[in-house]
């Protein structure tokens, strides 16, 4: 055939890089509606649900019986589920109706029911009741600081930018494993030189990353995953019990901690069984939910190559999103890796969850160059901060950036890089010398830095752990080598640990390590003028970008 | 050192590498030979290896069988003869064996370290996700990981055995450069929940591993 020359233009668009499928629900490459989701029923003896979605408590798998016994309020669960599903939804857009009632109806509710609500609802009617389900009454941000090098240097000077540019959480992970407590280490230093009270995290295997926030290396963690069907949980060698125990020795000592899930990882590992990702990833939720834990980052995460390949798939994952905030939890929404080559398509994939505001709108945005970015790219990165400042401004909505001055962000940079540089040398590390600290101070990614004696890293990485440091041997050697600030910020947040107000839902450090969270800072928005209003100073700080031309340095 | 038709075979072909001209680059892998066929004998259940100059590597329930290519369609026996000839380059035995119990390239790696001699395996998926093991470790840590399956070429498959048996003789080898394309999900991710689902089709609940002949004709 001869090729039309408006075809053949059309075909070299990023978006036609792209990969797409058609659904194949039989195995459940499905986003929303399979044909073999379950219908809504529920039904109740002595207190006990015995029956859920059609299936029997004699055969409910694992994740039915922990949902039944735990995630599902048997008190007004018969006269939640008698509701019709597009009541509930009427109940989420509506401003008269408050976002408590609607969680007390919600907690009545079985994963089928909760994917029936979400059948009748369209992306702008989600949106509306995301603005009102978030749990904590102002918005925020969470970015991920990595290299491809695991170069320390690097991520304490990235941390130290992103700290400063807005974000109140970060999250760091390894190319090479064995490098994990190096990379913690730098990112605990350069997150509290760009702004104290900046909370750090790193993504690894559970026992590595649950010891790391023991020896306070970390503040919170993020990646203890939990799945939608049996298999997925025993190829983890898994159950919900376990991660339940897990998500305890979290709150044990006193740390901060989400579950991870999302839409299209049961796909992506074989084990759908036919059901549609939502439905899928609702018992996800429910699951955490009835773990006890605060909150969860879903939104499909790494799996979200997945559901952007079908159809309605964007809009599963703002259902997975608002489904979160229903249950009450705190929600880091994803809006992470990479899943597009257009950047058309990744800005109407945000916009999902920044127009209404979600406890972390990215989790995260990358705060390096996307080749620099080991969680295979973000869909936002360091690249993008002015355009994500100027969407805020165009818009008047708080993304939870701001934009920063070039010299202020040397700043932070250079003091986060001469910190680790003083605590490798106090601790016996391979040195970072000089130059080092200089070309992270300037560099925009790892290919801008000198490379590091990897083995020698690796071999002192692995001496951190036995040597048995902690958290507060980092403020002893921040202390020592007159960084007496910066030891200051990671002591305030080692005293987290004692007072535990950071382990209710939402939780946040303001920069004078106040915890802001949905208990003392509730949502409230019940239609205009209510909920999170940005205050004046806030607004200032969006509208105050360098780009702009002021009218007044011209001549009358 | 012993001169046989495998070392010569390598030197002419390091030869004819230093030979080429460097070629455009592109962000994921290609097919760079030509996939010459090869057999796999399946030979009973694989048992505890007692050789501690072995390198296991444990095969996905699909690998060389159902499907023969990686995502980016690198035939299967290009794959595993890159990965034994970078172990044979360091002096180890490469030993391999499929697992059928899991599709899970962290569990199948790590099936294999308990089989190994040396305690340390190579797991690796159809797609070609690929992880270096070491027995002890948590079935989820490894050595290296490589879990982005389109960046992988020859090359890379080489560096990896020639690392694991490394790893086996006790040294601390530099890592395999870790290779990152933002872009791999967009264009790759559904395709690679294919594979796995075609993958994850042949596993067996509670099937022992096999030990497996291989013969590259």
């Amino acid at each position: 055939m001869k090729r039309s020359k408006r075809f053949e233009v059309l075909a070299a668009r990023p978006v036609n890089q792209d990969g797409f499928v058609k659904e194949w629900p039989e195995v459940g490459l499905i986003a929303m509606g399979s044909p073999n989701d379950p219908v809504p029923s529920i039904k109740i003896e002595n207190g006990k649900i015995v029956e859920m979605d059609g299936v029997t408590r004699s055969n409910f798998d694992f994740i039915e019986q922990f949902i039944a016994d735990y995630a599902i309020d048997v008190k007004i669960a018969e006269k939640a589920m008698a509701m019709e599903a597009s009541q509930i939804a009427k109940m989420l857009v509506d401003v008269n109706v408050s976002r408590k009632e609607v969680v007390d109806i919600v907690r009545g509710l079985t994963a089928a029911k909760l994917v029936a609500v979400f059948n009748t609802m369209n992306v702008v009617e989600m949106m509306m009741a995301l603005q009102k389900m978030r749990a904590r009454k102002t918005p925020s941000n969470q970015c991920h600081i990595t290299n491809v090098n695991d170069n320390p240097v690097l991520i304490a000077a990235d941390g130290a930018e992103a700290a400063l540019r807005g974000f109140d959480e970060m999250e760091t992970t390894v190319a090479v494993v064995r490098y994990a407590p190096f990379n913690a280490l730098a990112l605990l230093i350069g997150s509290q030189a760009g702004r104290g009270g900046t909370l750090i995290q790193c993504a690894l295997e559970e026992a590595t990353e649950l010891e790391l926030g023991m020896r306070g290396i970390t503040a919170y963690a993020e990646t203890i995953s939990v799945y939608g069907t049996e298999n997925v949980f025993v190829d983890g060698d898994d159950t919900p019990w376990s991660k339940a125990f897990l998500a305890s020795a979290y709150a044990s000592r006193g740390l901060k901690m989400r579950f991870t899930s999302g839409t299209g990882s049961e796909v992506q590992m074989g084990y759908a069984e036919g059901k549609s990702m939502l439905y899928l990833e609702i018992r996800c939720i429910m699951l955490t939910r009835g773990a006890g834990v605060q909150g969860l980052q879903n939104g499909s995460v790494s799996c979200i190559g997945v559901p952007a390949a079908v159809p309605s798939g964007i809009r599963a994952v703002l259902a997975e999103n608002l489904c979160a905030a229903m249950l009450d939890m705190e929600v880091a929404s994803s809006n992470d890796q990479t899943f597009t080559h257009s950047d058309i398509r990744k800005t109407a994939r945000t916009l999902m969850q920044f127009l209404p505001g979600t406890d972390f709108i990215c989790s995260g945005y990358s705060g390096t160059p996307n080749y620099d970015n080991m969680f295979a790219g973000s869909n936002w990165d360091v690249d993008d901060y002015d355009d994500w400042n100027i969407i805020q401004r165009d818009l008047k909505v708080d993304g939870g950036l701001r934009p920063a001055l070039e010299e202020e962000v040397i700043a932070v940079r250079n003091k986060a890089a001469k910190g680790l540089q003083a605590v490798f040398k106090e601790l016996g590390f391979p040195a970072i010398t000089d130059e080092e600290v200089e070309a992270a101070t300037y560099a925009h990614g790892s290919k801008d830095v000198p490379a590091r004696n990897v083995v020698e890293d690796l071999k002192a990485a692995q001496e951190l752990m036995s040597r048995g440091i902690t958290g507060i041997d980092i403020v002893k050697a921040l202390a020592k080598t007159g960084f007496t600030d910066l030891a200051e910020h990671i002591l305030n947040i080692l005293k987290q640990r004692i007072s535990g107000d950071y382990l209710h839902t939402s939780a946040i450090l303001d920069k004078n390590f106040n915890v802001i969270s949905a208990v003392n800072s509730r949502n409230d928005y019940q239609g205009p003028g209510t909920g999170y209003q940005m205050s004046d100073e806030r607004w200032n700080e969006i509208k105050n970008i360098s780009q702009a031309i002021n009218p007044s340095d011209y001549d009358a | 050192m012993q001169i046989n038709e495998q070392v010569i075979r390598e030197i002419i072909l390091q030869v004819l590498q230093g030979m080429e001209q460097p070629k455009p680059t592109t962000n994921t892998a290609t097919a760079a030979a030509t996939g010459r066929p090869m057999t796999l004998v399946e030979k009973g259940e694989a048992r505890p290896g007692t050789r501690a100059d072995e390198v296991v590597i444990a095969l996905a329930p699909a690998f060389g069988k159902y499907q023969n290519k990686t995502i980016v369609n690198i035939p299967h026996s290009d794959v595993l003869r890159e990965m034994i000839a970078g172990i044979e380059e360091e002096g180890l035995t490469a030993r391999v064996i499929r697992v059928l119990r899991t599709s899970d390239v962290a569990f199948d790696a790590h099936d294999g370290t308990k089989l190994s001699g040396s305690g340390i395996a190579i797991g690796i998926q159809s797609r070609g996700t690929t992880v270096i093991h070491q027995k002890d470790l948590p079935p989820l840590s490894n050595l290296e990981l490589f879990s982005q399956s389109p960046l992988l070429d020859l090359q890379a498959y080489r560096a990896i055995g020639r690392n694991a048996a490394k790893y086996a003789k006790g040294e601390s080898p530099v890592p395999v450069p870790t290779k990152n394309d933002q872009m791999a999900r967009p264009k790759f991710q559904a395709k690679a929940a294919v594979l796995h689902i075609k993958e994850t089709e042949h596993v067996i609940q509670g099937a022992k591993p096999v030990e497996i002949e291989v013969k590259f004709n």
